[in-house]
């Protein structure tokens, strides 16, 4: 039921948003944000905008998965 | 798709594992309630739990608002629609919940009941405004991620002047039901909580530190995606290692430790806290829902449409009590698999997809023998 699927911002106009979800288009409510502009992406939840994905964070965590990653293939080994 | 395809890389998923079985010490046995339905069903869609040393074991909490709704909330709703021969607008995830007479709404709506599912509060709202002659009640369901464009909708039928227009609300609240699992009367056989990561968007990731703190048990506030469920899991390993019992936040892409500020306070200007809401499998738990507020009493079905519903009681047999608390799984129950499946759910953990019942079945792992 909380399930929220990321969605980019393609256009704004007022307070709905064109938003583009792995290329299906659909127009959405950003009464609940602030601040969030074309090109953002935002956590979308029964047509809304929940948050704004923290683009810098989001890459933290990945690059901690990369990290372990690394460590974990070890020389000669595949995955 | 961009934030998920990455979230659910097998290369990262076999170095987390990894991790895991290293750090978590052979002689401890690692309970880990996920909290939310949305947990549960990446922990089985993605076959998280075999990733795991046997060690480390998931354990599935109450966290599906349609899976906790009680059976009278549905009736009253099913009799709202019948007896005042009004619109029902519901979410497409409560159609095929049985009611007390084990009718659901799609065979009330089949009965000639005009049901309407919708995928969004604004759907509801015009819905309203395509028919001013009929009265449009919107049958709100869910946790503190669902319950904001509930909100908007109500501030904006107001501000539409919309007087055909209102709400059923069954918004109930994730620390509350934290907080009875934590203070229940049995021993709790559960180390540690993945936290839930859409709810915490909104609320934010502080309202669980005194939870932390009272009973001593770490939470890790998780994402949805596979990757972030073990990460998670590691997480809560190392605060279990090092007898640490704080929040801490693995979902950072999305959850700040204040929430969403703004869809706070449209709650707070709608809702105010119930005395006390009935959870199914959890019976009474104080403070753990929202009504609407006087000011926007005429919004509120509840005072609008009287209708009067009887108590219904779930089988006796049925476990979900125990399993919504940690204490059992699915196949500790006599029902499940035989006459309890999804087709004919007896019990909560079986009504929805994120039912731990529901996923036990639908993924064909209660045939592996443990």
């Amino acid at each position: 039921m909380c399930l929220a699927i990321p969605a980019e911002i393609i256009s704004i106009e007022g307070d709905n948003a064109q938003v583009s979800v792995g290329g299906v288009k659909k127009e959405v409510s950003l009464a609940l944000v602030s601040d969030v502009n074309v090109g953002d992406y935002v956590l979308l939840h029964v047509g809304y905008a929940l948050n704004k994905i923290d683009a810098e964070e989001a890459e933290k965590t990945l690059q901690l998965f990369n990290e372990m990653s690394l460590l974990n293939i070890q020389p000669g080994e595949g995955v | 798709m961009k934030y998920v395809d990455e979230f659910r890389d097998q290369q990262h998923a076999c170095a987390i594992a990894k991790a895991i079985t290293q750090e978590a010490r052979s002689e401890h046995h690692y309970r880990l309630m996920e909290f939310c339905g949305g947990h549960t069903h990446a922990i089985f869609r993605y076959g998280v739990q075999d990733l795991m040393p046997p060690n480390v074991e998931f354990v599935h909490g109450p966290g599906c608002p349609v899976c906790v709704l009680p059976i009278a909330r549905l009736d009253q709703a099913m009799q709202m629609v019948e007896q005042h021969q009004l619109i029902l607008c519901s979410y497409g995830d409560m159609l095929r919940v049985p009611g007390g007479k084990r009718r659901s709404l799609l065979q009330a709506k089949a009965d000639g009941a005009d049901i309407r599912m919708i995928y969004s509060t604004q759907d509801a709202l015009t819905c309203a405004r395509d028919n001013p002659r009929q009265q449009v009640v919107f049958f709100a369901i869910g946790f503190e991620t669902t319950t904001p464009p509930t909100a908007v909708a109500i501030k904006q039928a107001e501000a539409e002047g919309l007087t055909n227009f209102s709400v059923l609300c069954n918004h109930v609240l994730t620390p509350a039901a934290l907080g009875a699992i934590l203070n229940a009367d049995e021993p709790l056989n559960i180390d540690a909580f993945l936290g839930p990561s859409h709810v915490s968007t909104i609320i934010g990731s502080k309202p669980y530190e005194q939870f932390a703190e009272k009973y001593q048990k770490p939470i890790v506030i998780a994402g949805f995606e596979p990757l972030d469920v073990m990460q998670s899991a590691l997480m809560a390993i190392r605060l279990l290692n090092e007898g640490r019992s704080v929040v801490e936040n693995e979902y950072t892409r999305a959850v700040t430790p204040e929430g969403n500020i703004k869809a706070q306070a449209l709650m707070n200007e709608v809702f105010e806290t119930r005395e006390s809401f009935e959870w199914r499998g959890l019976g009474f738990i104080p403070e753990s829902a929202l009504q609407i507020k006087q000011e926007f009493s005429q919004f509120d079905a509840e005072k609008r449409f009287a209708v009067e519903t009887q108590a219904v009681m779930d089988n006796k047999a049925c476990e979900c009590p125990a399993i919504l608390r940690g204490q059992k799984k699915p196949m500790d129950c006599k029902l499940f698999g035989t006459v309890c499946t999804p087709e004919n759910p007896m019990g909560s953990c079986m009504v929805s997809s994120e039912g731990a019942c529901a996923a036990y079945w639908s993924y064909g792992r209660f045939r592996v023998v443990a």
